[in-house]
């Protein structure tokens, strides 16, 4: 006989470890869902720079024209200063450049064959506007010279070959803080339009506009010298680089001035939810992506929910006792356990390939993959639901008169509600989340909303895939984190909601049944 | 001799059961309404109730009694055919009713169990409201008007006695009420069809003593409009409310008689022994 002391240390010691136990799981909810919820927030609420201003107003048609003009042209002012460094280094180069033309212009000079040949070629450089271009033709110049020069030719040709070598190393470095510089900010002045509107626009986002600002101003290098470890990052000011040209001072001001040069402001974008996307994802919102998940659960309800309480009737209240019946039961427990990627399959050979509900992958064959999958869950969940009603309440009904049918509508489904509904709302959240049984049946990387008509022939994205799709397919993962962010925290956030409102139904019909 | 106060229900039944007429000729059919003829009934191959034969005169009540697993409340359920719903239950013999067999192959249950109305032993009211209870059967056989419905109601609510304490809230969840009153709503359910046979399948165990008496005085004032079958172990309860009581003993009639003999002068050992309080 165990003492009471014991005793009741023992059954504090389970209580304990219980409430242990709801506590971390609750924490580590809090720690997964947490990080989620604050990186998703940042799609909809977020500083947004004047470019994200100019999509909306160019692509959605959003907020005051005379306003934002006003704004852009203050933007414009404080970039002034960018735009004239590299006007004026432009110019140096240029000018450097002529001082080379010049020498192979004195080589032109001579009056024979070599100088007639030299004085065509420079004749053509000078018809060449793009200054990568004509340093190419310089040194091509130079090359061929070379070998039939004679002495008095050298210095030029020396000439020439110091100045194309110097600028050519120019141009590379120019090239790439240029092309910083657009991804910045936006195209240059002279820059030839571009359809992307990925190209058209600088950063819309302040916080990547502060990754590309550091982008601009430093070098990321990696350094294997040892060879035992992993590689180091070094950074190395690009500025460096630049020493002693008129680009020095566009780095102070991309370092102290960016602020003014983009203007940004706390936003929030809202209709990050309904808008469509722009350029993969680059621009806009998460709109079809949510209308396609909407669609797709609801299909899946729509076809799961009817036929899984008629089978959880026919289990609870018609089945006879037999081989037959506990086939299929241990057919639907089957059903449960089969991965989904084969439900994905099935879906796709079957009710695309065999029975051809539609021409190709659409929100229809998707939904009722889906609802197929989640049938067991709904079938059980109602089964328990219906098992667990009091045997007076049938009985009752029964001795009245009722035949069984009308027994089952009108006493055991309402009372069995709340289970039903519970199992319902539980197979809903799989449903919205479930990708694979998708990937094959129904969505696609990118679409348009689709119209309630377009269900039955037309593919749509989804959430669940587009979340996969673009931390693992999308040409430019990291430029587009947030949408990523957003979407998982739309779809959790539909979950959760979902559960909520089912918690809080199933209270209210609690509530009404006990009266 | 025993601990049954005798002296009581001697005073109150008086009538034996050989002399009486029934109380309402209408209903009276072949005066044995219902009727029982070397009846049985099968637990898969357990006999529980064992070649039984009697008959229920109209308009009486009729107590059954005996020990634990005597197969009374088998009895009493196989008359509306609630067995059924044990899919190991099974029967033999005949057992009438109105003339016809009911388990004969052209009946029809659910008018059967209309015709014949049941209260349990855990009241039972559905989780609806208190009006939704007692017009669900209403609803059932006949698309009444709502003002028919109204009033089909609340006679009913006055035959089981309800009417007054329940007439404000109609409305409300009917497991809102208390023990007592809910066992009176499931009476007035089975009412509220009119059916021509009451079974009562032990209605007053679960029940305080205050509300046990309220179902017995309803008894009291259903008789003679109804038949009722009342499957009791009170023994007082029977002697009180019944014009005759049944004895059945491990499956088997032992006597049927009416409440005053019975208890009185009872012919067989056994129902003695029972009623004494030797056994059971």
């Amino acid at each position: 006989m165990m003492r009471l002391q014991t005793r009741k240390l023992l059954d504090r010691a389970f209580a304990g470890v219980g409430v242990f136990a709801i506590v971390l799981m609750a924490l580590a909810l809090i720690a997964i869902l947490l990080p989620i919820f604050q990186r998703g927030a940042g799609a909809y609420v977020f500083r947004a720079t004047v470019e994200h201003r100019r999509q909306m107003l160019d692509l959605f048609e959003r907020g005051d024209e005379d306003v934002l003009v006003k704004e852009m042209q203050k933007a414009l002012e404080a970039r002034q200063p960018v735009l004239e460094a590299l006007a004026s280094y432009r110019a140096d180069q240029s000018e450097r450049l002529n001082e080379a033309i010049g020498a192979a212009d004195r080589l032109a000079q001579r009056d024979d064959l070599l100088g007639r040949r030299i004085a065509r070629a420079v004749e053509q450089l000078r018809h060449t506007a793009d200054l990568r271009q004509q340093i190419d033709r310089l040194s091509r110049i130079e090359q061929l010279m070379r070998p039939q020069s004679t002495p008095d030719m050298t210095d030029d040709l020396d000439l020439i070959r110091d100045i194309t070598s110097e600028l050519e190393v120019q141009a590379a470095q120019y090239g790439e803080l240029t092309e910083r510089l657009r991804q910045l900010l936006g195209p240059l002045p002279g820059d030839e339009p571009r359809i992307l509107p990925r190209f058209r626009y600088g950063q819309a986002r302040w916080d990547r506009a502060l990754i590309k600002q550091s982008q601009l101003l430093y070098i990321e290098e990696w350094d294997y010298s040892d060879a035992s470890a992993m590689g180091r990052r070094v950074l190395s000011p690009r500025r460096d680089l630049f020493a002693d040209t008129a680009l020095y001072p566009l780095f102070e001001h991309i370092e102290n001035d960016l602020e003014a040069m983009l203007r940004p402001r706390w936003t929030f974008y809202g209709r990050f939810l309904t808008d469509h996307s722009v350029d993969a994802h680059f621009f806009g919102g998460i709109g079809p992506e949510a209308l396609g998940t909407f669609y797709l659960t609801l299909g899946a309800m729509l076809f799961a929910v009817p036929l899984g309480i008629i089978a959880a009737i026919y289990f609870a209240e018609y089945a006879k006792p037999g081989r037959t019946v506990s086939f299929l039961r241990s057919c639907v427990s089957t059903l449960a356990g089969v991965p989904s990627i084969v439900f994905g399959l099935f879906g796709l050979a079957f009710f695309i390939y065999t029975i051809r509900v539609s021409p190709g992958k659409s929100v229809l064959a998707g939904s009722l993959t889906l609802g197929l999958l989640i049938l067991p869950t709904v079938i059980r969940a109602a089964e328990e639901a219906i098992l667990a009603v009091p045997r007076e309440y049938k009985e009752a009904a029964l001795a009245l008169g009722a035949g069984r049918w009308r027994t089952v509508l009108t006493v055991i489904l309402p009372a069995a509600l709340p289970g039903i509904l519970t199992g319902t709302v539980i197979s809903m959240g799989r449903a919205a989340g479930e990708t694979a049984p998708i990937i094959f049946t129904a969505a696609v990387s990118v679409g348009v909303a689709l119209q309630p008509t377009e269900v039955f022939t037309q593919a749509t994205p989804a959430l669940s895939w587009n979340i996969y799709n673009l931390a693992t397919e999308h040409e430019a993962v990291d430029e587009i984190r947030h949408v990523q962010y957003g979407m998982v925290t739309t779809l959790v956030g539909i979950v959760l909601l979902l559960n909520i409102a089912a918690i809080w139904m199933r209270a209210r019909i609690s509530r009404k049944l006990r009266g | 001799m025993n601990n049954i106060p005798t002296s009581e229900f001697a005073v109150r039944r008086p009538p034996a059961v050989s002399v009486k007429t029934p109380r309402n000729p209408a209903q009276a059919g072949n005066g044995n309404q219902l009727m029982a003829d070397s009846f049985s009934v099968y637990y898969g191959p357990f006999e529980a109730v064992k070649k039984v034969s009697c008959a229920f005169p109209v308009g009486e009540v009729t107590a059954l009694i005996g020990p634990s697993g005597c197969g009374k409340s088998t009895f009493l359920r196989a008359i509306n055919r609630m067995n059924d719903l044990i899919p190991s239950c099974h029967v033999k013999g005949l057992l009438y009713f109105g003339g016809k067999r009911i388990y004969g192959p052209k009946l029809d249950v659910t008018v059967l169990r209309r015709r014949i109305g049941m209260v349990f032993q855990k009241p039972n009211p559905f989780p609806k409201s208190i009006y939704d209870n007692v017009a669900y059967g209403p609803r059932l056989h006949a698309s009444c008007s709502r003002r028919d419905l109204d009033e089909r109601v609340e006679t009913s609510l006055r035959k089981a006695a309800l009417w007054d304490e329940v007439k404000d809230r109609l409305q409300a969840n009917a497991l809102g009420l208390s023990g007592g009153q809910q066992q009176r709503l499931c009476l007035a359910r089975a009412l509220a069809v009119n059916p021509e046979v009451l079974l009562m399948d032990e209605p007053t165990s679960a029940l305080d003593p205050k509300a046990t008496a309220a179902i017995e005085d309803l008894i009291d004032a259903l008789r003679g409009a109804y038949t009722i079958i009342i499957v009791t172990h009170n023994m007082q309860q029977a002697a009180r409310v019944s014009d005759l009581t049944a004895f059945l003993y491990e499956g088997s009639l032992i006597e049927v008689g009416a409440t005053s003999q019975l208890f009185t002068n009872p012919k067989e050992k056994r129902t003695e022994d029972y009623i004494t309080g030797r056994f059971g």
